[in-house]
């Protein structure tokens, strides 16, 4: 049996807003398999955002046990950390997040620079994951001359460019059309298919019906899963 | 990280923001190229002093009555001719041994007059200190030891009584007494503040006599070589002490007064090389004010960086390189600025200015200090920032 992708057991997140202690998530205890297809829905503020930020290793547990690629979180460095984001997860954002005034190719080719790859591999590597999300068209333009459904492809270009486990997608469809958002879901999917391990953030019940399981939160808890 | 990639980073930052960019760099271009060109015309004035000083002649002796330091009362000098002698016999060789006794005087040629300072001295001045002639000849031994009433005149005395005119064989009056002029000096110009071609040299012994007095104002002594100067001090003012023993007198050699004047210059380019740094920490802070303010502005960019793997150091550094590239552009840019500012300076004014290679690298080494110290603070902040923080900016 292979080890989970991520496994959070009983992790809570509290924050500390202006000597007020805020708790975002209370107790969470969740497995996301290897090529695991997952949805986690609810509304806004029931800590599905902190959730996805927990297990992308953007952020620290107050409390519990988290575990990415079966390591302990609480017990990485700042650098570790960033090494993991870098080599185990892949992040795609609803609003892109691409760099402006930079090719759709070296935009792709950023996680890379974090490993130290030399340029020419980077770009190599960004033009043959852009074929593979389907903009081989798109290499040298920037994100100002694309659509949004093509940003969000280099988007997911970039998450898949270090050959992570997880792909963690936040409101991946939030800012497109339908037609845009059944293809980029699509996808996400193949990509599943292929392995890897996709964890849907959304509030959209259609497309978190897609997913092989849901999660639904509410404050703060995981309130179903399935 | 790869360094290359952080620079490309960093240029293509300063890149987007042009207008912006270059006046954060205005600030150190202008502080940089205050120090160089302040340095260089401190540098200049001292080149100059010392070659003044050394364009005396070489190996020289200055001995004057009294004290040299601050605050001594001055001395009237109870040196004569007598005293030459002894020195000559010391020194061994009368032609190494020059004197001097000092009167400013009225000079007239015909209805022109001018003021001259009268400079009796012995036939070996010209010798003892780097001095040539113009034209006729300068004064000879049995000019100074029969009191003749000969002048050799500066060139701008020789200019102001006689204009075009060949001064040679003429008589001109100093201090109402008649003397002919034998030579003229070729221009010499200043030397320390002193107007070189305003002398008219004539025989000790004649001005002694225009003068009443016996005295001699000073001497200098042109050592045979460097190594024996310190010797031949100390024997000059043995003897001098040993006929006058009620007088201190001080023996000087170009080194002390080089020395004393360069630390005295060295202070004053120090004083304005530290009024120019001034100027280059004010454009420090301007680039620290603007890196905060784009780290601010980038805050969703670190956190994409940060979330794609970079490190916290990954982001300072991209952000300290790109206040050290800020800096150290405009301190190339000074450092032209300041170049070009200080030749200009030298071509078209009468201050002297020269530019040094430890200026150029000195302010470039701020230069990029400041962008360094200045950019850790902005750098910092960067690299701390919390990714989701960033993440959540709109």
């Amino acid at each position: 049996m292979t080890t989970p992708a991520i496994v959070a057991d009983d992790v809570s997140r509290t924050y500390d807003l202006d000597g007020v202690s805020v708790a975002a998530l209370r107790g969470v205890s969740l497995t996301v398999e290897a090529g695991d297809y997952v949805a986690i829905v609810g509304t806004s503020g029931s800590g599905k955002s902190t959730l996805m930020h927990l297990l992308g290793g953007l952020d620290r547990p107050t409390g519990g046990t988290l575990l990415i690629g079966g390591r302990d979180v609480a017990k990485l460095t700042p650098d570790e950390l960033a090494e993991l984001r870098n080599t185990t997860i892949g992040f795609v954002f609803q609003s892109f997040h691409l760099l402006a005034r930079t090719t759709a190719q070296d935009n792709v080719g950023l996680p890379l620079v974090y490993r130290g790859a030399g340029r020419r591999e980077r770009r190599d590597r960004a033009t043959a994951m852009l074929e593979r999300v389907g903009l081989a068209h798109r290499i040298t333009h920037r994100p100002n001359q694309m659509s949004g459904g093509e940003q969000q492809r280099v988007a997911i270009a970039r998450a898949l460019v270090t050959g992570p486990s997880v792909l963690l997608a936040d409101e991946p469809t939030g800012n497109l059309d339908s037609a845009t958002g059944q293809s980029v879901l699509a996808l996400l999917e193949s990509l599943n298919a292929e392995g890897v391990a996709v964890v849907l953030v959304t509030h959209d019940r259609e497309v978190a019906a897609r997913a092989r399981r849901q999660i639904v939160m509410k404050d703060g808890l995981i309130s179903a899963a399935g | 990280m790869r360094l290359a990639e952080a620079w490309r980073v960093a240029l293509d930052a300063l890149r987007a923001n042009r207008l912006r960019s270059l006046l954060t760099m205005l600030g150190v271009v202008i502080g940089v190229a205050a120090v160089v060109a302040l340095v260089g015309i401190g540098t200049g004035t001292k080149q100059q002093i010392e070659q003044q000083v050394e364009g005396l002649g070489s190996n020289l002796l200055l001995v004057v009555p009294g004290r040299l330091q601050a605050g001594a009362a001055p001395t009237s000098s109870p040196l004569t001719m007598d005293d030459v002698d002894a020195i000559s016999r010391v020194v061994g060789d009368r032609s190494r041994v020059a004197v001097t006794i000092n009167s400013g005087e009225t000079v007239r040629a015909g209805s022109r007059s001018g003021f001259a300072s009268m400079q009796g001295v012995l036939e070996t001045t010209p010798t003892v200190f780097v001095r040539r002639l113009d034209r006729g000849a300068y004064l000879t031994r049995t000019d100074v030891s029969t009191g003749r009433r000969v002048a050799v005149l500066g060139a701008g005395v020789a200019g102001d009584l006689f204009g075009d005119v060949d001064p040679i064989g003429r008589q001109i009056t100093i201090g109402g007494v008649r003397f002919r002029v034998i030579g003229t000096f070729e221009r010499l110009g200043q030397s320390l503040g002193v107007d070189r071609d305003g002398e008219v040299h004539v025989p000790v012994t004649a001005a002694q006599r225009l003068l009443g007095t016996e005295r001699i104002d000073g001497l200098a002594i042109r050592a045979p070589d460097r190594e024996r100067i310190d010797d031949l001090s100390a024997a000059v003012v043995a003897t001098l002490t040993d006929r006058h023993p009620d007088t201190d007198f001080s023996a000087v050699t170009q080194e002390q007064i080089l020395g004393v004047l360069g630390d005295i210059l060295g202070v004053l380019t120090g004083v304005l090389a530290a009024i120019a740094g001034i100027s280059l920490l004010v454009g420090g802070v301007g680039v620290s004010n603007i890196m905060l303010v784009s780290v601010r502005e980038r805050t969703k960019e670190i956190g994409l960086r940060k979330a794609v793997g970079a490190r916290p150091r990954d982001i300072g550094v991209q952000f300290l390189l790109e206040a050290v590239l800020l800096t150290t552009t405009g301190g190339v840019l000074g450092m032209l600025l300041g170049g070009v500012t200080a030749l200009l300076v030298d071509r078209l004014s009468p201050v002297p200015a020269a530019l040094t290679w430890w200026s150029m690298a000195l302010a470039f080494g701020v230069s990029a200090a400041v962008g360094i110290v200045f950019g850790v603070v902005p750098a910092q902040r960067a690299g701390r920032l919390d990714p989701v923080v960033a993440l959540r900016t709109e």
